[in-house]
């Protein structure tokens, strides 16, 4: 505290339980921590000396943005600094020739293509909580968006990142350049979920601005028939610029909330949108409601115009704002699986609601695979929340099992690092924590986060056989 | 402790051998690309033994294939079911193989659209220090699990590993192409390419030599054909078709540097810098790619003045070909950054046993 006050001013330091109270957690608000102060710097050279600071000192660091990760990757140390860095959210350039934007890690998602659409251009990745996140949080996360099955995730529209190191010193990752010498540590960095430098200014690539995009609302009567179809839209060479599933919960939920005109009577609706030339898009509408009609579609609407094309969205984009609706609290699992498993897994986790008593409401982004489960819970009955961790848990391993990972796009945070146990071997895990070394010697930036110990993977391991299959799972785990 | 089929368990016995005494491996697949990079050193550890594709969806977009594989055969499957390596793959010499191809990470012609060859890397397994099989990634298009290990894979010439196996995204085959051809200054053309990039015109590939601006379309059919780019004349499919390849793997005759040439001091530069970098004036011959973001230079300019022309629009150079690459083949990195790298090394390699010396001294 003493130390901190000496690089940054008054104001710029938080320690009173009420002033960091806000700070006690991301949007997965199941894990909470009061961090034991929140430093707020207002300029570079601050962030530096609280870098250093904490070095000096050896007390870990906790970056964060705007605080939407929904993975708890900003969950604070109990003996660390929460560093903040909301004051930086100035977009420095914008260059229409070159079609980069250059922001500082502040800014939020939805700012840069707002500043980017005087000059016909904007910023691809699209995560639902754009009007609030930040570039900085994206690149942490590696964030993607119902867009990025067509136009990639947070790594494929940043060219360059530029920060500090854990002891302060600077940095940059990528280049404007199409590459850069020697090895590639952007991909390490984008993703790293703060584990590894603190970033301060961004490199976004632009994109054209679309003519036209139009989307289709296809209804099914079952889920597994509209699981198929989104294999079957990819297998005849489509890719849409989103193709996102709700379940008929989801869609009652999302459509009481925003009113969109959803068909409340389909097991579960595609979201189906092409964007480009008018040309292009009439060709693509019309293949994809080919191939959407012969498998099983009951009912199709294209959106008429951009305001209803908005409108179709508004609910997929407010869904979890809708689940609370639902319920107390929701849990969102992340996991991405191959394609073709899609309508099996989500057979599965009909199974599970019974199995662990709890309701389950789906809503994803389908074309790529990534599905976002939100387990319906109350946090104020412990058994609840214990229940929906391992129907959680359950999922995310299933996922492992049909060839998937434990998360697409939200992180791993806190939320999964039991599930990392089992998705890695110990070998492979033992690799990661060495980058972590490499990066962060001493452990300081996030840490406990992302990787899990050796020895809790240890212990979690008496609990489950390595890769999948769980032991006696007849047995129930209280 | 896993078991290995056959093939991988004599790799790893190799790996295991070298670290023992500390000897350096020289990690090869078809050789095609000993010349880029530095020179390598070591015993030679062959990976083609390690060949086949494990398994391809077309319907999944993903194709995974063991490292040793020739690219030539994983591109055929791919165009068997209408689908291709979008990042076009240079193919320097016939019998390359996957692995060399993810190791030098190197891009065709349509890079400048679709994005670097990291970008199409799923997954990964590697043969690393510890003497295991470790797989980073997976097979699934979007996946943030852990440190994303299998892209920086791509492109580290091998430093950090044997590639063993890698899951690659894959794309259908673009319905229709067209290409133009421009008579335009090099300013122009570069300013040219740059206005069209930013007003949706479906450019997949352009290059710029000696007053002519060639661009190439890709998309649907409707797009490609309904686009009107004045000035330009239409190159015949089969003309085309060659000129891309040729510049792609580098037999355009700008790339040809006979060994007089060479012995004159002549040298292969490769600049990488952003797209709308100024010109940038050295002795010698200029090739541009990649919307101006890839710039070939055949110049007997010094390597200080080359990099420095390089560093100063933010970019960097590689020395591709030439007698003498005592310089170094690639433009160094800042000592913060390179400290990391030498870490990063350590925590694979500790040994230093992975084609040490490839990429830089240190590594």
């Amino acid at each position: 505290m003493s130390a901190l006050s000496s690089v940054l001013p008054p104001h710029c330091i938080l320690f009173r339980r009420e002033e960091t109270q806000p700070y006690e957690c991301d949007a997965l608000t199941a894990y909470r921590q009061l961090p034991l102060v929140v430093a707020i710097p207002e300029t570079e050279a601050q962030v530096v000396a609280v870098l250093k600071t904490c070095h000096d000192l050896k007390a870990p660091i906790v970056a964060r943005g705007a605080g939407t990760g929904l993975s708890g990757g900003a969950l604070p140390h109990p003996v660390g600094v929460s560093l903040s860095l909301a004051k930086f959210n100035r977009i420095i350039k914008v260059d229409a020739a070159a079609r980069t934007a250059v922001v500082q890690c502040g800014v939020r998602n939805l700012a840069i293509s707002e500043a980017a659409a005087p000059y016909g251009l904007y910023y691809a990745p699209d995560p639902s909580s754009q009007i609030a996140c930040t570039i900085g949080g994206n690149v942490a996360e590696n964030s993607g968006g119902i867009h990025c099955l067509k136009y990639g995730l947070t790594l494929h529209n940043v060219l360059r990142v530029r920060g500090y190191t854990v002891d302060g010193e600077p940095i940059e990752f990528g280049s404007e350049a199409p590459d850069c010498a020697g090895l590639d540590l952007l991909p390490l960095v984008v993703g790293s979920e703060g584990m590894l430098a603190v970033t301060m200014e961004v490199t976004v690539r632009l994109l054209a601005r679309v003519a036209l995009a139009k989307c289709v609302m296809a209804s099914f009567a079952t889920v597994e028939a509209a699981g198929a179809a989104v294999a079957a839209v990819i297998a005849a060479g489509i890719i849409p610029a989103a193709l996102e599933l709700m379940d008929k919960r989801m869609t009652a939920a999302a459509e009481e909330y925003v009113h969109a005109g959803y068909d409340l009577e389909a097991a579960a609706i595609l979201l189906c949108e092409s964007d480009g030339t008018v040309e292009e898009v009439e060709e693509e509408v019309q293949r994809a409601i080919d191939v959407l009609q012969a498998h099983g579609a009951v009912r199709i609407e294209i959106s008429r115009d951009e305001k209803q094309r908005m409108k179709f969205w508004s609910g997929r984009k407010n869904a979890f704002p809708a689940s609370g609706r639902m319920s107390p609290d929701y849990m969102c699992m992340d996991s991405t699986i191959p394609r073709k498993r899609l309508a099996e897994m989500l057979r599965s986790i009909e199974a599970m609601e019974a199995k662990y008593a709890l309701r389950c409401v789906n809503v994803f982004h389908a074309g790529d695979g990534n599905l976002h489960p939100l387990i319906l819970f109350d946090a104020n009955d412990p058994d609840e929340f214990h229940r929906c961790e391992l129907f959680g848990a359950e999922i995310l391993e299933a996922s492992i099992s049909v060839g998937g990972t434990v998360t697409g796009e939200h992180g791993v945070g806190v939320e999964k690092l039991n599930s990392m146990c089992v998705q890695f071997s110990t070998a492979e895990r033992a690799q990661m924590l060495a980058i972590k070394a490499a990066f962060d010697p001493a452990g300081l930036l996030n840490p406990g986060k992302v990787i899990p110990s050796l020895q809790r993977c240890a212990e979690y391991g008496k609990m489950h056989v390595h890769r999948g299959a769980l032991r006696f799972p007849e047995l129930p785990r209280f | 402790m896993d078991t290995y089929p056959p093939a991988l368990q004599r790799l790893t016995d190799r790996v295991a051998a070298a670290r023992s005494d500390n000897s350096a491996l020289d990690i090869r697949g078809g050789g095609t690309k000993s010349f880029y990079a530095n020179p390598p050193r070591g015993a030679l550890l062959d990976i083609r033994e390690l060949a086949g594709i494990s398994s391809y969806e077309p319907t999944e977009l993903v194709v995974t294939v063991l490292a040793g594989t020739p690219l030539a055969e994983l591109e055929a499957a791919l165009a068997e079911r209408g689908q291709c390596l979008p990042f076009e793959p240079p193919r320097f010499a016939a019998n390359g193989t996957v692995g060399g191809m993810v190791a030098a990470g190197l891009a065709g012609p349509a890079r400048a659209s679709v994005g670097p060859l990291r970008d199409f890397v799923l997954g990964a397994s590697i043969l690393g220090g510890s003497g295991e099989v470790l797989t980073f990634g997976g097979q699934v298009m979007k996946n943030v699990a852990g440190y994303d290990v299998a892209r920086v894979i791509a492109g580290s010439w091998g430093v950090l590993g044997v590639l063993c196996e890698v899951s690659l995204k894959v794309l259908p085959i673009q319905p229709a192409f067209r290409t133009l051809c421009f008579e335009l200054d090099e300013a122009a053309a570069l300013s040219q390419l740059n206005r069209w990039a930013g007003k949706s015109v479906p450019l997949h590939a352009s290059s710029w030599h000696r007053g002519q601006l060639y661009v190439r379309l890709a998309g649907a059919s409707s797009v490609v054909n309904g686009v009107t780019l004045s000035g330009g004349r239409e190159v015949s499919p089969q003309a085309a078709q060659v000129w891309w390849a040729d510049i792609r793997d580098h037999r355009h005759t700008f790339f040809e540097l006979t060994q007089v040439k060479l012995r004159a001091g002549d040298c292969l530069w490769r600049l990488a810098v952003p797209d709308t970098a100024p010109r940038i004036s050295l002795p010698g011959e200029q090739f541009i790619e990649w919307g101006g973001g890839q710039r070939w230079w055949r110049s007997a300019a010094s390597a200080i003045e080359v990099r420095a022309a390089a560093t100063a629009v933010g970019g960097h150079a590689t020395l591709v070909r030439t007698l003498d690459k005592s310089p170094g083949a690639f433009s160094p990195v800042s000592s913060v950054s390179m400290r990391i790298q030498e870490r990063l090394k350590r925590s694979f390699d500790p040994e230093g046993v992975f084609n040490p010396g490839r990429l830089y001294p240190e590594l």
